[in-house]
């Protein structure tokens, strides 16, 4: 009997892409189930018209570049894209907003730079930037959380006002008012207090808060952080990155907070409010993007949390983790120059 | 080798300031949001880019070779002053939006570095038609990225014609279709980056069919650099 030979490695695991971005998607549905409870069907309609959209986006570009469509589309990885953008777009964002990021995110920031794994930027948070700064309008006008609304869609009234109110006159109609169900996230309305002279007490006052946090957004968190910590638990991925920028954004707002507390916000409403526990979790541990040795991605994880917090705090958006993120991505192959690890049997990596 | 129909395919196409050398980015993608204010450039290089290449093929064999290139930018520089002066007097809301674009036109590697690879070396008229094509191939790069971002941004063509043709072009004006909101990004500059990088796919692509299309023929024995077409 001949023994066959294999080369390494010999322990493997059975984990592929696919059901590993599977599970991304699984450990998120709470945040998802959780935000749509406090925003209404919107969210669920863009995340669904987000992945079907991403899912033809990378089959047409794939035909394009003449490689094997079905293959690469069962990695799943176009469908998380899509599915993280549909959560991060606002919930009654009209549809052409969701379709243009999502092909800017799939076409443009993946597929051209040479597909999954050869990004140089993470393609939700890209794409995100691009419409953010394309369509400033449609992308800051959240809709009010659940409780706020004179009444609530149904999810056909939500499919109608998404892909057919898109004129001028809905959008005024639906979105600067006159339905009460537009109204500026808990950051814009502190960022906003700030401008005017207020202090934090005052700020907290408005009333997108209750208890000092920010209706709706407090529990979107605390959801996220759950599926973050199941996705550690199940190895989906390492704490390191999620760690360090909870950790250093935790830092730095307690440090603005113990300096003046007046001005600025307090750690626990950094964390607990915007996109943080998302982000953290499920957006900047993208592997592709982020750096690949575990110091490098407490430094890279580090960095992100000190620009969301000067960015939060000193600059003109009121959230700032697609900002962050991006930038974070610019270094990771920088961090992960110098930070290499050591290789058995050497003393240094160097 | 300096025959007219080789200049004409180096300059419109082959060998193609904005897309193939990438000179002159800076105006590139700094000016083109819109039609007009491409055009309006693309036309002021070009002048510059003639003129220049005409004086500097006029005196290649009188000035000393260590001191040749401040004397090209000199000329240049003379050149250009001019024309800013005379938009600055006939087109004074071209003068306007351009801005700072138009002195710049003096650090364009585009003049200096036809001035330098190809008006010093060959004789008057191949140097101004070399200008004259490099300068139509930067132009209608500019237009291709204007009419393309103005397009993109705000559905309009030729918006602001009357800024360089005078008031009777404000009928030039097309709306090709209207907008409820603006696309930013397409006017502003990363727009611009991402347009470009397009263009030049474009570009590839279409030489790659090209390529494809034609029967192979036999290798090319001689290997010439690309951006000089005659060594003396």
């Amino acid at each position: 009997m001949a023994l066959k030979m294999a080369s390494s490695p010999y322990l493997r695991d059975k984990l592929q892409t696919s059901s590993l971005m599977q599970r991304v998607m699984l450990c998120a549905l709470p945040g998802l189930l959780v935000q749509s409870y406090f925003f209404g069907w919107g969210t669920l309609v863009q995340v669904l018209f987000a992945m079907a959209t991403a899912a033809l986006c990378e089959a047409a570009i794939l035909a394009m570049r003449q490689r094997p469509i079905k293959a690469t589309l069962q990695d799943n990885s176009a469908l998380l894209t899509g599915f993280l953008l549909g959560l991060a777009v606002p919930a009654f964002a009209p549809w052409w907003i969701t379709l243009l990021g999502v092909a800017f995110a799939i076409i443009v920031v993946k597929q051209l730079y040479g597909g999954l794994g050869n990004n140089i930027f993470n393609p939700a948070m890209a794409a995100y930037v691009m419409l953010l700064i394309a369509f400033p309008l449609q992308m800051t006008t959240w809709s009010a959380p659940v409780g706020f609304e004179h009444h609530a869609f149904g999810l056909l009234e939500t499919s109608r006002i998404i892909f057919f109110g898109s004129t001028a006159a809905d959008i005024s109609l639906y979105q600067m008012g006159a339905d009460g169900i537009a109204m500026a996230t808990p950051l814009d309305s502190v960022k906003t207090a700030f401008s005017t002279g207020l202090t934090i007490n005052e700020a907290l006052q408005a009333n997108s808060f209750s208890d000092g946090f920010g209706i709706g957004w407090l529990w979107i968190n605390c959801a996220y952080l759950l599926g973050g910590l199941v996705m550690i638990k199940l190895k989906l991925i390492r704490w390191h990155i999620s760690g360090a920028i909870i950790g250093s954004l935790f830092v730095c707002a307690s440090i603005g907070y113990l300096l003046s507390p007046d001005t600025h916000l307090g750690p626990l409403l950094h964390l607990f409010s915007g996109a943080t526990m998302l982000a953290a979790f499920f957006i900047a541990t993208d592997p592709v993007s982020a750096a690949t040795s575990n110091q490098g991605r407490l430094i890279f994880g580090a960095l992100i949390g000190v620009l969301v917090y000067v960015i939060r705090t000193y600059g003109g958006y009121p959230d700032a983790f697609a900002f962050a993120v991006l930038l974070g991505n610019l270094c990771a192959p920088f961090i992960d120059h110098y930070v290499k690890p050591r290789t058995y049997g050497h003393r240094t990596s160097r | 080798m300096t025959n007219y129909r080789e200049i004409a395919w180096q300059g419109l196409w082959k060998n193609n300031p904005g897309l193939v050398q990438l000179l002159g980015l800076c105006p590139l993608l700094a000016v083109t949001a819109t039609v007009t204010n491409a055009l309006g450039l693309g036309l002021a290089t070009l002048i510059v880019l003639v003129g220049s290449n005409i004086l500097v093929s006029l005196v290649k064999n009188y000035v000393p070779k260590e001191i040749r290139i401040p004397v090209f930018v000199m000329i240049i520089a003379a050149l250009v002053t001019t024309v800013q002066l005379l938009i600055n007097a006939y087109a004074y809301g071209l003068y306007l939006s351009l801005g700072i674009f138009l002195p710049l036109i003096v650090t364009n590697c585009v003049i200096i570095g036809r001035a330098e690879a190809f008006a010093s070396r060959n004789n008057l008229a191949s140097s101004a038609f070399d200008g004259l094509m490099m300068g139509v191939g930067f132009t209608l790069v500019l237009v291709a990225l204007g009419a393309s971002r103005e397009l993109l941004g705000q559905g309009t063509l030729f918006d602001g014609a009357d800024l360089l043709l005078g008031d009777w072009a404000k009928s030039l004006t097309i709306q090709v279709w209207h907008m409820d909101t603006q696309f930013l990004l397409a006017m502003l500059p990363p727009g611009a980056f991402i347009a470009m990088g397009f263009l030049i796919a474009a570009k590839n692509y279409i030489d790659h069919v090209i390529e494809r299309r034609q029967p192979k023929t036999e290798v090319e024995t001689t290997i010439t650099r690309a951006r000089i077409t005659k060594v003396n």
